[in-house]
């Protein structure tokens, strides 16, 4: 017979193999990095370009923008851009984050050929319809109406604000922004972006020498610069230590968002304060999970995480909770946190986070698609491929007194803006 | 063409192995033929919670997640109307650790009390997140009683009401886990960096004692055929009126399925889609409109919800869906938007080869609905579908008849 109660023999991971992306620089400066591997005859592309130019008074400019690539160009309407690009089988979407505005193309490979021209007219010819214009930003504003029901999404609008001010990390979006866009802007907005000094492009896939060239063909030639942008750069506000409640009477829950400004990507505490934010928060044995959720039940989820922008980062805790539990969780929370300033973690713990995140990393890494993802990761970051050397070193060989160093420069409650909306 | 080896221990679990040796990691996918159609119809949501409680401790290892990220896993689980399924993703060295917990927990569970009662509000908290506090978060509660009057589709996996979950006893969970917790009721699909022959010295060694436990033979009543029109009027605190229309559809082993399928592709998918093109964009009766199969082991349900733009009236609005729907019997389908589905369709099948994980549990979700093999067959059968299928298979389902429409209207 078999004895259960003792675990079988486990091996650490030692050797994670990453497949690095390879540089080349098309015809007309534009990098391009490739990702070549996996089996299946596809391709994606993805064209990267930095969100400039930022306005306070047009927060939508780049937003919109990016939304209405696909709503028409020189020879095509939107419905034809859309039955060309399904006939073969291929998908694009648009993409629009706070530092990028990202276009991708996802397509099997015997189609590249078909598919490119039309990638080309959208990224180089679109045209902003004010019809496609008056039709979106009609859907926008009904969509918002409901997202504001939403506590959750309502909760995230404040706390962005509460920590980034009237950026573009933190302006809140209302109704009024999509009446104030006029197709000019986009028009304008188009040319300042969605240009070659202004873009990367990532090939990811099986992605050989021929589709190399095809890629240069298209987007290294007949695509050329013409007007300079200006990079988007913010300082960022410090309001700390501030609650936001925002009354529901009708809730049955509340959703809670927390945090503080924290660091980016690039800065040397990165990767440590990742895995002290994994201790809290970061996977479903963390302490928030097993304190809230498995322990008291009052949620059906809570998390932390660690965000990384261009200009900065941040820490944030976020749950929904019965709204009868909402001042109960709190308490909890601080009490979690104030326990990583205080007491070490204990040695079995530190082994467990450790290894869970090797493997984390390790299954991270399924397919030429997220091998490209990890590169977009640092290279958008300004990092290179030591930095995941580094990561995998730091994860293996932190301890506890690093960590609780870490929780008292990083991880302050009394910092801690709070955002609420429901009951407490 | 996802390959794979099948071989079955003697109590009765199936065993299917996909040898893919292109990555470093192994996924275990284990699927017990349970899900909420089996359930009580007064303890509606259980199979559900009875997931949350697989967590909760084994017989012999007091804590599930714990050894498994110790050794680099990572798990969840999910629970459909037809289906529970766990799975892990591991380094594929640790595979073991995956065969000793999960074998554990198919011998039998610890059946704490404690656990039982945290799970109890851990699932009210995600009902009420998923399904009450949300805007029209609780459509599909009232959708499915209109739709299904016999079938136990009638209600969702999260249960028909918070009650049934708070009033679940351990009783109720010893029951559960004798009747559909057992090697005979599940399948387990490996896969990964693994050898089908260390996989069956794993299996034999792990899961080879466990009594086979007894065969469930699933017994529901079957829905009658739809013979008239059903409508419901529900107000409540939303910020836009919404219309829902569900029509009976076959199950997913069903040639008809696959029609189907591709019929709300041609309604809803992309931005030249009959529904959206025509209603959002043309006519602007709409600003936001979609189709959607609930894919099922029994007959299931094709859903278009939409909602009107400000200033058109309901009524308005859902004459103007039937326009779209009844478009398939007035003009022919043509060559190119068929074509158009199935290519989409022919490279979401390839694209999805890319994932070890959708792998493991399409298999296993094939083998449940009777053979594993199915799934490398699913492009063919979206292929052979000629134009005259679609507009044949299009009359039979959009029929006034066959449509059960809920008018979810916001308050005044």
């Amino acid at each position: 017979m078999i004895n259960r109660t003792i675990a079988p023999a486990y091996k650490e991971i030692n050797q994670i193999n990453l497949i690095q992306a390879t540089p080349r620089l098309l015809d007309n400066n534009i990098k391009l990095f490739v990702v070549n591997a996996g089996e299946q005859e596809l391709v994606r592309i993805e064209f990267i370009f930095n969100n400039v130019n930022w306005d306070v008074n047009h927060p939508l400019q780049a937003f919109i923008t990016n939304s209405l690539l696909i709503e028409g160009s020189r020879t095509m309407s939107s419905y034809q851009i859309s039955e060309r690009i399904d006939s073969y089988g291929a998908f694009i979407q648009a993409e629009y984050g706070f530092d990028h505005s990202t276009f991708t193309l996802y397509t099997l490979s015997k189609h590249l050929d078909d598919v490119l021209p039309l990638v080309k007219e959208i990224l180089t010819e679109a045209t902003f319809p004010q019809e496609e214009l008056d039709t979106f930003v009609r859907n926008q504003k009904q969509k918002l109406l409901i997202s504001l029901e939403k506590n959750d999404v309502v909760t995230k609008r404040i706390f962005n604000n509460s920590l980034f001010g009237d950026s573009i990390y933190g302006y809140i979006v209302n109704a009024e922004d999509y009446d104030k866009v006029d197709r000019n802007q986009l028009v304008e907005y188009y040319k300042a972006a969605y240009q070659p000094n202004n873009c990367i492009i990532i090939a990811s896939g099986k992605v050989d020498e021929v589709i190399t060239e095809k890629i240069n063909s298209f987007f290294g030639n007949g695509w050329e610069n013409t007007v300079q942008s200006t990079k988007n750069v913010f300082s960022i506000p410090q309001k700390k230590g501030s609650l936001y409640y925002t009354e529901k009477p009708e809730a049955l829950q509340s959703a809670i968002r927390i945090g503080q400004i924290s660091i980016p990507r690039n800065h040397a505490d990165f990767p440590a304060l990742q895995f002290l934010n994994t201790v809290l928060g970061g996977y479903f044995g963390s302490r928030l999970m097993a304190n809230i959720r498995e322990e008291k039940g009052y949620t059906y989820g809570i998390g932390s995480g660690l965000v990384s922008l261009q200009n900065v980062g941040y820490f944030l805790i976020a749950s929904e909770v019965g709204a009868e539990v909402c001042t109960l969780t709190l308490e909890e929370i601080e009490k979690e946190v104030n326990l990583l300033r205080t007491e070490p973690i204990p040695e079995e713990e530190i082994e467990l986070v450790k290894n869970y995140m090797l493997g984390s990393f390790m299954g991270s890494l399924e397919n030429a698609f997220s091998h490209a993802d990890k590169f977009k990761s640092i290279y958008l970051a300004g990092l290179d491929y030591a930095y995941y050397t580094r990561y995998v070193q730091t994860i293996k060989h932190i301890n506890a007194q690093q960590l609780l160093e870490l929780a008292n420069k990083y991880l302050d409650y009394n910092s801690f803006n709070i955002v609420i909306t429901g009951k407490k | 063409m996802v390959n794979f080896n099948r071989f079955k221990l003697d109590n009765g679990l199936m065993v299917l192995v996909h040898e893919d040796p292109t990555t470093p990691m192994a996924v275990i996918n284990i699927l017990y033929n349970v899900g909420a159609r089996d359930e009580n119809p007064s303890k509606t949501g259980f199979a559900h919670l009875f997931e949350h409680l697989m967590f909760g401790g084994s017989v012999n290892i007091p804590s599930y997640d714990e050894p498994l990220q110790r050794v680099g896993g990572e798990n969840n689980a999910f629970t459909s109307n037809d289906i529970t399924n766990y799975y892990i993703t591991l380094p594929a060295e640790n595979l073991e650790t995956a065969f000793w917990l999960e074998s554990d927990r198919m011998l039998n569970l610890a059946f704490s009390e404690k656990s039982l009662d945290v799970q109890r509000n851990v699932v009210s908290e995600e009902f009420k997140q998923r399904y009450l506090n949300q805007p029209y978060g609780d459509v599909m509660l009232k959708l499915r009683p209109l739709a299904y009057k016999t079938h136990p589709y009638m209600w969702s996996t999260i249960g028909k009401e918070l009650s049934h979950i708070e009033e679940a006893t351990i009783d109720d969970v010893k029951d559960f886990f004798k009747k559909h917790y057992s090697p005979s009721n599940a399948i387990m699909v490996v896969g990964g960096s693994v050898s089908t022959k260390d996989v069956k010295i794993l299996a034999e060694k792990w899961f080879g004692n466990i009594h086979s436990g007894e065969k469930y033979i699933r017994n529901l009543p079957v829905e009658p055929v739809q013979l008239e029109e059903r409508r419901e009027v529900f107000y409540a605190d939303v910020p836009l009126d919404a219309i829902y229309i569900a029509f009976h559809v076959p199950d997913k082993t069903d040639q008809g399925y696959y029609e189907v399928d591709l019929i709300t592709d041609m309604l809803s998918r992309g931005n030249s889609s009959r529904l959206y093109n025509n209603l959002v964009k043309e006519r602007k009766l709409f600003t936001d409109i979609n189709a959607s199969l609930t894919s099922s082991a029994d007959p299931g349900l094709l859903i278009i919800d939409g909602k009107p733009a400000a200033g058109i009236s309901v009524q308005e609005a859902e004459s103007a869906i039937w326009d779209v729907l009844n478009s398939f019997s007035s003009e022919q389908v043509a060559e190119a938007e068929l074509n158009k589905v199935k290519n989409k369709i022919e490279s979401t099948m390839v694209f999805a080869e890319m994932s070890l994980l959708d792998k493991a549990m399409n298999l296993a979700f094939f083998e449940v609905l009777g053979d594993a093999n199915d799934f490398n067959k699913e492009t063919e059968r979206y292929l052979r579908i000629s134009a005259n299928d679609i507009i044949q298979r299009a009359k039979a389902t959009f029929t006034k008849e066959n449509s059960s429409t809920l008018l979810y209207l916001a308050n005044k």
